[in-house]
């Protein structure tokens, strides 16, 4: 069933031969293999736009967190949804079904960490009230200024590059 | 006139049907009875004379007369053939002009062959260009046409565009230049925004039709909806925006839903919230098509805190046939629906996220539903609900909610089967999901004889029948062998030359073919290009055909409307000499963005490319092609 006719043709070009894969799918057969071993490309980087929920790639950027991998590169085009569609499937808005977004949330002195979801809270007065909370202690007045005043304790969070980073400058959503 | 005559003297000198000189045409209008001469000859004629009516007028004036009735485009070309006679008389009655590749024919010469055309409709971009494989800016501009349009056509009434690339400049052209202008439709258009809409809305006076439909329209702070006239009642019918992607003046909205009392098709956008469109539809309870819009509360508003009676609003449309919209659903808000759900033909809740007992409740009433667009996300078990109830099903759509190939699968042969068991006039179906079986699409091809668009998306590329572990082929073959009526065919899954067999010996009604990630060899492509003579539209990619199939198709490709094929085994002096053999053929090569970055990286620049589209055209090579795109000849 498979004829290595085609290859004759094109030995010259090969090379210059631009095809579309990822490293390490599944391959069912030699010639894929070969296809798939001299590709070349990336899938372009906004195709993170495009792919997945809308809701949970800008969570991503804001807390370490245990919810599911991240998606793997996405080939270009495929599955063939338009951008439009793929961009306007909202998140579920009822709390009881849809993934939350887990953080760990860990305090000095304390002795074992606590796990919220972040999808829970409407704002950051609610989420430093619950921290407050569960944490028993208080954290102060935020201003833009001079950040938490009045307590020994600010609330803190590692982003996307490593950097801790104090709760409450980035806009909620 | 004079002039006129002498062109059809030349005609008559090849002479046309002999049962139409003489004694016929004498007998058919008695005005000329007395003048007409047996040869078909007219001699040159002092202008102040009388002028007898050579016998082809008489013959030209009746075909007219019959013709105007004739409303099919595919008759109208049919009848265009028979002679050159009928072929002037078939451009005169022509009032509907339809360009299926905007750059097949220019402007110019469409305009000058058809003089009385009042509606329009024009196609662009090849549907592939949805999808991010090309870069933008490929072409597809509607400016020379509307120029065109506006020296041809001022009594222009309808333009209906898809896949154009439309700018607030052509918009506003359009709203100055056309008095009578009545419908505009843009449908999957962009290059316009807010600001060309706000001229359309304040200019056209006669216009009845305003339909945006997956187009994207680049924001600006024009209050497009607030520039229609304040006073007076409206023509206004259709007013679809569900596709705008910013808010609305929604006081103007409403002032204007109450002066249009001729509005039956009113599709909101996002940005509308329930309550909004609760006063909206207390305004309009003639509408036969809504779109709802968000279908939730807006921001700030609380759940519960005295709120309409929806449910009434929806019963007090006794019209309303089409639902969708749902683009932020709150699903307890649902229930509002039912009333309507009796007598809904079409229903899309294709951005609503619900599960299969919230479908459940909805579907359950829908025994007159023909046209249903779903989410996945209702699983097999809601698909399996549709089934049940709705026996008039003709056209199913299902997307996926999480378009990537490992997702899980919310929906599967199962559903697949419960559909074609329980919906057995299925017209038309799409069908996104992770795992399907040969099984279960050959069912489908026997329970559903009528099918005549199958469209089988497996997003896992290259997965075979997960229940045998052997390719789709027989699936496949299944539905091109029992589904005589199919015209469009799309494949997926682990597919070999095998399918491709099937499809060019039984799939003699195909005219749109889509493959990806599909075939073993050139054979593959070969057996469809030579088997399939109706074949129009053919899109493949990343798929291992190569120069050798390309050529198989020679004998075809005058007769297709375009070939695409993307990330192949084609070859730069392979498609030459496709573009030499056949020198009507446009042959574009693009490269797409990644490919534009290695030809500036690399030191020498090679003639490597992504992309071969080619199409038939009259005008050689477009002189707007950006520089990814090379031409060959």
């Amino acid at each position: 069933m498979e004829s290595k006719v085609a290859y004759q043709n094109e030995l010259n070009l090969k090379a210059t031969e631009l095809r579309l894969g990822l490293p390490g799918t599944d391959i069912e057969s030699e010639e894929q293999a070969l296809s798939s071993a001299r590709n070349n490309k990336r899938p372009l980087p906004d195709n993170t736009k495009e792919c997945g929920l809308k809701g949970s790639s800008d969570d991503d950027q804001h807390s370490d967190h245990e919810a599911a991998p991240p998606a793997k590169a996405q080939i270009v085009g495929w599955p063939p949804i338009r951008s439009y569609r793929k961009n306007n499937l909202q998140p579920k808005k009822t709390e009881a079904e849809g993934s939350g977004i887990y953080v760990k949330v860990s305090m000095d002195g304390a002795p074992y960490l606590r796990k919220i979801d972040l999808r829970v809270y409407n704002g950051y007065p609610e989420l430093l009230k619950a921290l407050e909370n569960m944490f028993k202690f208080t954290i102060g007045e935020y201003s833009e200024r001079e950040g938490y005043k009045g307590s020994e304790f600010a609330p803190t969070y590692e982003d996307k590059d490593g950097d801790w980073m104090l709760v409450g400058d980035v806009p909620w959503e | 006139m004079r002039e006129e005559r002498t062109e059809m003297s030349k005609d008559d000198d090849r002479s046309p049907p002999l049962d139409l000189r003489g004694a016929d045409i004498a007998e058919s209008s008695s005005k000329t009875r007395n003048c007409v001469t047996g040869s078909g000859h007219v001699t040159g004629l002092n202008p102040t004379e009388f002028q007898a009516p050579y016998p082809d007028q008489v013959l030209e004036n009746v075909l007219e007369n019959v013709l105007q009735f004739l409303t099919s485009r595919r008759d109208r070309n049919a009848a265009s053939l028979v002679c050159k006679s009928w072929c002037r008389v078939e451009a005169l009655t022509r009032s509907e002009l339809f360009i299926g590749n905007c750059y097949s024919v220019s402007p110019k010469r469409a305009t000058a062959r058809f003089s009385r055309v009042r509606a329009v409709a024009i196609k662009g971009r090849p549907r592939f260009a949805d999808f991010n494989l090309m870069p933008p800016e490929w072409g597809a501009h509607f400016a020379p046409w509307v120029a065109a349009l506006g020296s041809a056509y001022p009594w222009l009434e309808k333009v209906y565009l898809k896949r154009m690339s439309v700018t607030d400049e052509d918009l506003k052209y359009l709203a100055e230049n056309f008095p009578s202008f009545k419908e505009l439709v843009l449908v999957c258009c962009d290059g316009f925004g807010t600001r060309g809409l706000a001229v359309i809305a304040k200019k056209c006076r006669q216009l009845r039709v305003l339909d945006l439909i997956e187009s994207e329209v680049a924001e600006s702070d024009m209050d497009w909806i607030g520039e229609f006239p304040e006073s007076g009642i409206t023509c206004l019918e259709s007013l679809i925006f569900d596709c705008v992607e910013s808010p609305i003046n929604f006081e103007a909205l409403e002032r204007l839903v109450i002066r249009s009392p001729s509005l039956k098709k009113l599709r909101l956008n996002r940005f509308v919230s329930i309550g909004q469109l609760y006063r909206l539809m207390v305004r309009a309870p003639q509408l036969t098509h809504l779109g709802t819009g968000s279908f939730s509360l807006a921001e700030g508003v609380a759940h519960g805190d005295q709120e309409p009676d929806y449910e009434s609003a929806f019963a007090a449309c006794k019209s309303l046939v089409c639902l969708s919209g749902f683009r932020e659903i709150t699903p307890d808000y649902l229930s509002a629906i039912y009333a309507v759900c009796a007598n809904l033909t079409s229903l899309n809740l294709s951005y609503a996220n619900i599960n299969a007992e919230q479908l459940k409740t909805v579907i359950v009433h829908c025994h007159k539903l023909q046209t249903f667009w779903v989410l996945d996300s209702i699983c097999d078990e809601g698909l399996q609900a549709a089934a049940a109830t709705c026996k008039d099903l003709r056209e199913l759509r299902v997307f996926p909610i999480d378009a990537r190939e490992d997702s899980e699968g919310p929906v599967s042969e199962v559903g697949l089967q419960a559909i074609s068991e329980g919906c057995r006039k299925l017209q038309s179906i799409l069908y996104f999901c992770q795992h399907m079986t040969n099984a279960a699409v050959i069912a489908m091809s026997n329970n559903c004889p009528d099918l005549e668009v199958f469209r089988l998306c497996i997003m896992g590329r290259h997965r075979p029948d997960h229940v045998t572990g052997e390719p789709m082929d027989e699936g496949f073959g299944a539905i091109v062998k029992n589904c005589k009526k199919l015209t469009r065919l799309a494949v997926s899954g682990l597919l070999t030359d095998q399918a491709f067999s099937y499809i060019g010996r039984y799939g003699k009604l195909v005219r749109t073919l889509s493959v990806a990630f599909a075939g073993n060899s050139d054979l593959g492509l070969k057996y469809v290009l030579e088997g399939c003579p109706r074949l129009q539209k053919l899109e493949i990619r990343d798929s291992p055909f190569g120069d050798a199939a390309l050529r198989s198709g020679l004998h075809h490709y005058y007769n297709m409307r375009f070939l695409w094929m993307s990330s192949c085994r084609l070859s730069p002096p392979g498609c030459r000499e496709i573009a030499r053999a056949l020198p009507r053929l446009v042959v574009e090569v693009i490269r797409d963005e990644v490919g534009m970055i290695r030809a500036e990286c690399e030191e020498h620049i090679d003639d490597a490319f992504d992309i071969l589209y080619m199409y038939r055209s009259l005008e050689g090579p477009r002189d707007d092609a950006p520089s990814f795109v090379t031409i060959l000849h």
